[in-house]
């Protein structure tokens, strides 16, 4: 140590002191400590020490200190999510009780329906029915004024609130029969059947239609009717407007009727609270043209 | 100059350091790629190759290669070559040196079967089942043993202080490792493993060991190869004797407090959250502490940062720790994070730290070091040197610009209600919104790892003893003038 003490010199360039030290070459200067850099450290110290007075910080038996400002996260949480309620609740004190009707004629409220309708839809609905409610295949276009359940807002009311073919008992339920696969139709027969099918949307006539025909009155028109224009009450779809589901090729087409279609939409009721599904409803209901 | 300190004292074990340098070089080009594709899985998810290539289990892989096999070996080269010449002694056991590099290569190649064979304990940086935490604590011992040895049989009598910071590292990783990775095995001929500690104690475990892997392996370990490398380069002596006590001791005795900040806002008590939070602001200057002495080391040598890329790659690594451990604890500021947690802004911050910092003082620690170790004059091309240094600083830029937008984009939509009370966007038109950032992202590390190549190439030619005509012969006329 004491031999460190006389290696000390001064660099020549800063006109620093050494500390004597030396590795490999390495030397270190003497300079003391920034004066900036011991006021900043301290007046960190300075705030974390106020801070642990304020807010909960160190354990004690039984506990932690609470601090005076009373904070908690769940506190916290609870005050930023009455902002947010007391926004919706200038306008649900009135939405409520009112009617699809009442709504439909008030500016305000239907403003806000519409909002919270797009807002509930980006969040539980687009995964399946997409951005804006373009659809899928299996999944409806919301946008066109075609529907399979009924436009209504009684009837989209209804769909959303028991889905389709969902768990639960006043869900909608139908079937598109497997027509190939149960043996209730030959492969020559569902070709006919397919084929006339694609007539009724303008497609090119072939030899078997009359055949298709046949079979169609037979089979299919209790539920798409015999004009092949649908049946809301079964939720089969138009076969006349060009509008397909699952798409209107000839090979998709024969799937269908060889297979069977069953898509599920789930039931809201339980999930979503009553307000909200009015406000999809009516948010749906401007989306798609609505009845 | 200080070559020939090095050729006079022929004795160092310098081919241990050799091996740690390859292998940095190696696991380096492999993390970065690694980090490119993922990033690009962000941008194309059909470049997620089910099940062995999918994200999920390449992000662990690209972390993990970065930070413990790049870093990680990086730390083994040179604090087996400082430790050797600031204590003025070869290595305390060849034998336990060369254990060291085969056991923590095969630590890194089981970790990454395991990762892609969908093996993980899931726990972020500590991914790995038990039987390979296990190994790496036999490893890792035997390290310890390897550094003690030889600080304690050194023949100077003041231990340097690049030495306190590496030995913090060693011990304090080795405690992380055994705290968090405490898990009971289920299968009997299988991997799977459950931890000890279960719910929020099991988050507070995993989150001090995960902000202290930062603090101890990425800070503490590579502000120990700073306080070699820049003074070397600089051929200045240190700052502040004063500044690097305090600021060691402030450091290490706050940082290992500051994990909680990880877990703002979750079932972890108020009072522990208000305890990482404040202690994460107290770490400040501490951290800043390094970077003060580092940067002026260079005082009253200024002009050298001209001329020399090397020392560049230093003051900018030293720019991006001072910048990185400014963002960290205003990010630990509860308000701040509640907008900045789970999102973009922490890879952003991740990312300039380790770019920045941890890839920028590698990258002048083995310029530095590759020249000496194959005993050649000097490097192959300082303008190669050149290329890397500012390819890969606009590489940084490009990424951290971008997840800096991207981040707080995403943390505003996420929040954003309307006056009417409902949530304004949903959470997939946020994930719209950042993709046009996940294609920059992927052009940074294009660049970034553009430039590593860069390096490798003067590297291949540094060490077959290529010389490069041009700048040989302007060095000459240099000389002459």
């Amino acid at each position: 140590m004491s031999d460190d003490h006389k290696k000390k010199e001064i660099d020549e360039l800063s006109g620093v002191e050494t500390t004597g030290h030396e590795w490999d070459g390495l030397k270190e200067l003497n300079n003391p400590l920034p004066r900036w850099w011991i006021w900043v450290f301290i007046i960190t110290c300075v705030w974390s020490f106020w801070y642990f007075v304020v807010y909960p910080s160190w354990p004690v038996p039984g506990g932690a200190t609470e601090g005076t400002s009373g904070y908690t996260q769940y506190r916290e949480l609870a005050m930023n999510q009455a902002e947010i309620t007391a926004r919706q609740e200038a306008y649900l004190s009135k939405f409520e009780g009112a009617s699809y009707e009442q709504i439909l004629q008030d500016p305000a409220l239907y403003a806000f329906a519409s909002a919270g309708g797009a807002s509930a839809f980006k969040d539980n609905c687009a995964t399946c029915h997409g951005a804006g409610g373009i659809g899928a295949k299996g999944y409806p276009n919301l946008n066109d004024d075609d529907w399979l359940w009924g436009g209504a807002l009684e009837d989209i009311e209804q769909t959303i609130t028991y889905g389709i073919r969902a768990d639960n008992i006043e869900s909608r339920v139908s079937q598109m029969p497997a027509f190939g696969a149960d043996e209730l139709l030959s492969r020559e027969d569902i070709n006919a059947v397919v084929d006339y099918v694609l007539t009724l949307s303008g497609g090119a006539s072939k030899s078997n239609v009359a055949q298709g025909e046949t079979i169609f009155m037979e089979q299919c028109s209790a539920c798409h009717g015999e004009d092949g224009k649908g049946m809301r009450d079964f939720g089969a779809p138009n076969l006349t407007d060009k509008i397909w589901l699952y798409g209107g090729d000839k090979e998709t087409v024969f799937e269908t009727v060889y297979a069977g279609r069953g898509g599920l939409m789930p039931a809201w009721e339980g999930r979503l609270d009553e307000n909200t599904i009015k406000q999809l409803t009516i948010y749906l209901h401007e989306l798609g043209g609505g009845e | 100059m200080t070559a020939t300190t090095t050729t006079e004292k022929p004795n160092y074990n310098d081919e241990i350091v050799k091996m740690f340098t390859i292998a940095t070089i190696f696991w380096g080009v492999v993390g970065f790629a690694a980090g490119v594709f993922i990033a690009s899985q962000m941008v194309f998810p059909d470049l997620n190759i089910e099940p062995w290539l999918n994200f999920g289990r390449l992000r662990p892989l690209h972390t993990s290669a970065v930070i413990f096999a790049f870093g990680g070996n990086a730390l083994f080269a040179t604090s087996y070559f400082v430790v050797q010449r600031t204590c003025g002694v070869r290595l305390w056991s060849d034998m336990l040196a060369k254990f060291t590099f085969w056991g923590y290569q095969s630590v890194i190649v089981l970790a990454a079967l395991g990762y892609v064979l969908g093996v993980t304990q899931g726990k972020e940086y500590a991914e790995p089942e038990w039987y390979v935490d296990l190994w790496l604590t036999v490893v890792w011992v035997a390290y310890l043993l390897v550094y003690l040895g030889t600080v304690m049989t050194r023949k100077v009598s003041h231990i340097y202080v690049a030495n306190w910071f590496y030995l913090a590292f060693i011990i304090t990783v080795a405690v992380l490792h055994l705290g968090n990775n405490i898990s009971i095995p289920v299968e009997l001929l299988g991997a799977k493993s459950y931890s000890a500690p279960s719910g929020v104690q099991s988050a507070m475990i995993q989150w001090w060991y995960g902000h202290n892997a930062v603090g101890f392996f990425l800070t503490a370990g590579f502000l120990g190869m700073m306080y070699y490398f820049v003074p070397k380069q600089a051929n200045r002596p240190i700052y502040s004797y004063r500044l690097s006590i305090v600021h060691f001791w402030s450091l290490i005795f706050i940082y290992i407090w500051a994990g909680p900040h990880h877990l703002h806002y979750t079932a972890l008590p108020d009072w522990a959250q208000t305890l990482g939070m404040t202690f994460s602001i107290m770490l400040w200057m501490p951290s800043w502490g390094g970077m003060i002495n580092g940067v002026m080391t260079l005082s009253g040598a200024w002009h050298k940062l001209r001329e020399d890329p090397v020392l560049q790659f230093m003051i900018i690594a030293l720019a991006f720790y001072g910048m990185s451990t400014f963002e960290g604890p205003l990010m630990s500021i509860r308000a701040v994070n509640s907008l900045s947690h789970y999102t973009d802004w922490t890879i952003g911050h991740v990312h300039s730290g380790a770019l920045g910092w941890v890839g920028f003082i590698s990258f002048g620690a083995l310029y530095y070091l590759v020249p000496k170790l194959w005993g050649r004059e000097r490097l192959y091309s300082t303008k190669l040197v050149s290329l890397h240094l500012w390819i890969a600083t606009i590489g940084i830029v490009f990424y951290i610009a971008a997840m800096w937008v991207s981040g707080i984009m995403q943390g505003l939509m996420w929040r954003s209600y309307n006056d009417m009370g409902f949530l304004e966007y949903s959470f997939v038109e946020t994930v719209m919104a950042m993709k046009p950032f996940y294609t920059i992202r992927v052009l940074g590390g294009l660049l970034y790892l553009t430039g590593a190549l860069i390096m490798v190439y003067n590297f291949w030619k540094t060490i077959r003893g290529d010389v490069n005509e041009k700048e040989q012969q302007l060095l000459s006329q240099g000389a002459a003038a």
